[in-house]
């Protein structure tokens, strides 16, 4: 037995586990309870992309890809981005990466030193302060809740300091679903020019957005592509969480440092998954967009039946979550979670996982079958009663 | 009215309230464009799809793809004669095709010689048809959207996501 006292690292130490996991340990085995836990697609990826990855099995396409990752699935990605204004070189300013947890990784790593502040849009995934914090910088954990859930540029310059080197936005976003009004996202891409600082913008979700809203990135400003890390990437609009695949954007002199980390930790992507993802951009078009129906007739209801209970809800913009407000129940979020989980019997995450602002919420992923949904609604509704009265 | 008339190709059993619900809807909205889709008859009835395989009445009757050559009548072209062939209760659907042969019928009978009655006896004696040829079908791994052979189980584990 090593008993030696420092073992461990004590930054990996210091890291807190992720309050969704913890969440899930309580569930494991329980087939009685309804989950909108998983932020997860309950489609399986399209046959067309899964048929791709058998046809390069087959053929043994089994190698290693370039570090940069296929050209033909970085060629796909640059046209994909157009329709986002986006204008990306494929040879040197597009790196595939293993789903976008590694590029928020790796650019956080490439762009932060110790004493740097960023400012992180929360609540958010629960990833983004972890991560920074391991670059020893100083986390500005700044709160939406009050806005509607985004961030707004007049508030964002109040804590911007000489000390700010990076800006992370979520849009749609993941837990509240909510986007940024492109009107507003303009506002901060001034903001960020006249302060030079970087913005990483997750845009993970930009496929998911409901009724007759757009998709708008940062990135896509005037004068903003100096400034703006694109991360994207094939999990949640391609149902493709399994395979691993996303992407980063950015300018050349920042992708050589970013492309450093990348090849020392992983090397490349799978090929399989890159060949599927390519397949995905040249003909997925039509599943992706039944998918983000299916998502978008989920969050109605589920947007009417909270608004019916009473529960306060921002409704989401798109994404596949919905973040109600449960403070008239008198429960924080982690009590309201573990009283749905251990009497409901519907397991939900508890707002406060997701930083700050997140306290009197909890985040509900409606990416599951309607008929759980109605029972886990329904469910909810007993409780939220029963606490009324 | 395209979203509703899917979300009830999809599930005919949903019900108008959810209906109205995923489709920002109000409910009497939604009882106005079903009706509109059953008067202009696009919704043409509603029924349970069946895996026949699980039926234990049905699951030892036969059916057979047949491909028909006819030949056209001057003033009715292939509708007369496909009208004679589909009223028969046996035939569960028929269509005009190109290619090597005109008319394709899908029939079920309780036995293989059932089926071969009916053909010899009803469909290749019919005025106008010159040959037919009949396969029968072995196992039907999907039809109409569904398929019968697949496991409905969610896999999603927890994760940190």
């Amino acid at each position: 037995m090593n008993t030696r006292k420092d073992k461990f690292s004590q930054k990996i130490v210091d890291t807190p586990p992720s309050g969704i996991r913890k969440f899930f340990e309580l569930i494991i085995g329980r087939d009685d309870i309804i989950s909108l836990g998983v932020g997860e697609p309950d489609f399986s990826t399209p046959w067309v992309m899964r048929e791709e990855a058998f046809y390069h099995l087959e053929k043994g396409h089994t190698s290693y890809t370039s570090n940069w990752g296929l050209q033909e699935l970085r060629d796909g990605i640059a046209d994909y981005l157009t329709k986002y204004h986006l204008s990306y070189d494929p040879k040197k300013e597009i790196l595939i990466t293993i789903g976008v947890s590694e590029a928020v990784d790796a650019v956080l790593r490439a762009i932060l030193n110790p004493g740097d502040e960023i400012i992180i849009c929360e609540p958010c995934y629960v990833s983004y302060q972890p991560l920074a914090a391991l670059c020893e910088t100083n986390l500005i954990h700044f709160d939406t809740s009050k806005s509607g859930f985004y961030p707004t540029a007049e508030e964002l310059e109040k804590v911007i300091t000489p000390k700010t080197k990076a800006i992370m936005l979520c849009s749609p976003s993941n837990p509240t679903g909510r986007m940024i009004p492109a009107a507003e996202l303009e506002k901060i891409a001034e903001l960020v020019k006249k302060h030079e600082i970087w913005v990483l913008s997750d845009e993970v979700y930009s496929e998911l957005v409901y009724d007759d809203r757009k998709h708008c990135s940062i990135g896509s400003f005037p004068g903003m592509k100096p400034y703006t890390i694109v991360l994207n990437g094939f999990s949640k609009a391609f149902a493709m969480t399994g395979w691993r695949i996303g992407y980063l954007c950015c300018p050349d002199d920042l992708m050589q440092q970013v492309y450093k980390l990348h090849q020392y930790s992983t090397i490349c992507a799978p090929i399989m998954s890159q060949y599927a993802a390519a397949e995905g951009l040249r003909s997925g078009k039509e599943e992706v967009e039944k998918m983000r129906v299916s998502y978008q007739q989920r969050r109605n209801l589920m947007y009417k039946a909270f608004t019916e209970m009473g529960l306060p809800v921002a409704e989401p913009d798109g994404a596949f979550y919905i973040f109600p407000d449960i403070r008239s129940t008198g429960l924080t979020s982690e009590d309201f979670a573990t009283k749905l989980i251990n009497e409901y019997k519907v397991a939900v995450v508890p707002g406060t996982v997701f930083g700050a602002g997140g306290e009197g919420f909890i985040r509900c992923c409606y990416a599951t079958d309607i008929n759980k949904l109605k029972i886990a609604l329904e469910r909810i509704g007993q409780m939220v009663d029963s606490l009324k009265m | 009215m395209q979203e509703i008339l899917q979300l009830l190709q999809d599930n005919a059993r949903m019900s108008i309230d959810d209906i109205a619900a995923m489709t920002k809807k109000s409910v009497d909205q939604v009882k106005q464009i079903i009706q509109k889709l059953e008067d202009d008859g696009i919704i043409v009835k509603y029924a349970a799809i069946v895996n026949p395989d699980k039926v234990l009445a049905t699951r030892d009757r036969v059916r057979a793809v047949i491909e028909i050559q006819v030949t056209p009548e001057r003033e009715h072209g292939f509708d007369a004669i496909a009208e004679r062939i589909y009223r028969f209760p046996e035939v569960k659907s028929l269509n005009l095709m190109s290619g090597g042969y005109d008319l394709q019928v899908i029939i079920e009978g309780d036995s293989l010689q059932d089926v071969a009655f009916f053909v010899a006896r009803k469909l290749s004696t019919i005025n106008g048809v010159k040959s037919t040829k009949t396969h029968f079908v072995l196992k039907t791994y999907k039809e109409n959207d569904v398929i019968y052979v697949d496991e409905k189980r969610d896999r999603r584990e927890g994760v940190t996501a």
